[in-house]
């Protein structure tokens, strides 16, 4: 594989990776919120 | 005899007689890093061993570098393993709270942007002539994350690792001097006033507990190669929230850390040898890692620039410049950078939330294109 092909493979994979993961991980998060939230916790104790 | 006497007073100036002309100019430049540590503050636990070790190896027929040299052991037994970093990263783990991030997931893609730099820098080594593993191991110093750049360098391109972890570490340090002109470019003064109102404190204790579990698995499984990084930071994080295992978090993040840091910082100084050290491409790699962290800041603030609009201008687009690794000093910038036009403006919780997403999106960063790269039959 040349530079050129690399280079702009990893441009786009590589951001578009990161993003695409930290976005399924904060929309996990939103749910994880969601499903454990901090009232329901206090009144159990 | 007068022979013997001779060679004996030989053995006395050896040191001076077998100085390479590079030997002097690193000896000055591990006392810079001294001065900067010690007198200036930057990142002290990391450039005074780092220096010290740069003077040690430019000491010429010690051998510390050589088989069984002591720095050597230490070099072969945690950077050639892996292991110092990697210990490092759970002791990170340990030391941070993700709780500002967890009340507003959606500032962690901030810290997906803050990352683009990695990328570009990339592109543009390859540009300048690096080889596929060189450009990658050049363009982790955009993480501006240290262990993490040691990681893929000491794997990918070991004989770079001097000169890129100096690199990460020193611009680590001068994150309040690089990122705030770069802040004020990209923004407008009705921007930099944007208020985000307080964070509420909504996340519950199992949350934090099964965040660092979710972000292990799924960021496991969609970047493998990137899971010894993304493990150890998030069994860190287990063990501070579970709160259960006090005593190993702790240690972690105090005894463990500490004298990592030193075996890591001494084993990075030992690899500024000025004969390897001092040649041109040194100095364009720490030209293309002050370019990443700026590219990293500048992406990171137009991030934030667009979740301002697509939020109906809720976000304060500085907050974008805390997308990057270095904490928790970049959030320190920002909140300093937002009182500077409204003394009333708190934005340091909201920009902690960037700057722990930040984190997280530089390991996950690297576990992404380590990926990619075995996906493309490269490593």
């Amino acid at each position: 594989m040349d530079n050129w092909t690399f280079g702009i493979t990893m441009v786009v994979v590589g951001m578009g990776g990161t993003l695409l993961t930290l976005w399924i991980l904060s929309v996990i998060m939103s749910v994880l919120k969601k499903a454990f939230p901090l009232k329901k916790e206090g009144e159990g104790k | 005899m007068l022979e013997a006497i001779g060679s004996g007073l030989y053995g006395l100036v050896a040191g001076f007689t077998n100085l390479h002309w590079s030997n002097p100019i690193m000896i000055i430049v591990g006392l810079c890093l001294l001065y900067l540590g010690i007198k200036k503050d930057f990142e002290p636990l990391l450039l005074v061993p780092i220096g010290f070790g740069c003077i040690l190896v430019n000491i010429p027929l010690a051998g510390l570098m050589e088989e069984e040299g002591f720095l050597k052991i230490i070099y072969d037994a945690g950077i050639i393993t892996e292991l110092f970093p990697l210990l490092i990263f759970v002791g990170i783990g340990a030391m941070t709270d993700f709780g500002p991030l967890l009340e507003n997931p959606k500032i962690f893609l901030l810290g997906a942007a803050g990352q683009f730099g990695i990328f570009l820098t990339l592109a543009l080594a390859l540009a300048l002539g690096f080889t596929k593993l060189e450009a990658v191991s050049i363009g982790i110093i955009g993480a501006c994350d240290g262990p993490t750049a040691i990681y893929v360098t000491s794997k990918y391109a070991p004989h770079l690792l001097g000169a890129v972890s100096v690199a990460a570490y020193s611009y680590m340090s001068l994150v309040p001097v690089i990122q705030p002109p770069i802040m004020r470019l990209f923004t407008s003064k009705e921007e930099r006033l944007i208020n985000m109102g307080t964070v509420k404190k909504s996340v519950s204790k199992t949350t934090k507990i099964v965040f660092p579990l979710v972000v292990t698995v799924i960021g496991g499984l969609i970047a493998p190669k990137g899971l010894p990084l993304l493990g150890t930071i998030m069994l860190g994080n287990l063990m501070k929230e579970c709160g259960v295992v006090s005593r190993l978090a702790k240690a972690s993040e105090n005894e463990i850390a500490n004298i990592v840091t030193l075996l890591l910082g001494i084993s990075i100084g030992a690899t500024m040898d000025g004969k390897v050290f001092l040649t041109p491409q040194t100095l364009i790699i720490l030209g293309l890692g002050f370019l990443a962290i700026c590219l990293d800041t500048a992406c990171g603030v137009m991030f934030g620039k667009l979740m301002k609009v697509v939020t109906g201008g809720k976000v304060n687009p500085l907050i974008g410049a805390a997308g990057i690794s270095a904490y928790p000093m970049s959030a320190r910038v920002v909140q300093k950078e937002g009182q500077k036009y409204d003394k009333k403006n708190f934005l340091l919780m909201h920009a902690m939330g960037a700057n722990t997403g930040g984190q997280v999106g530089s390991v996950m960063a690297a576990a992404v294109m380590l990926s990619v790269l075995k996906g493309m039959g490269v490593i």
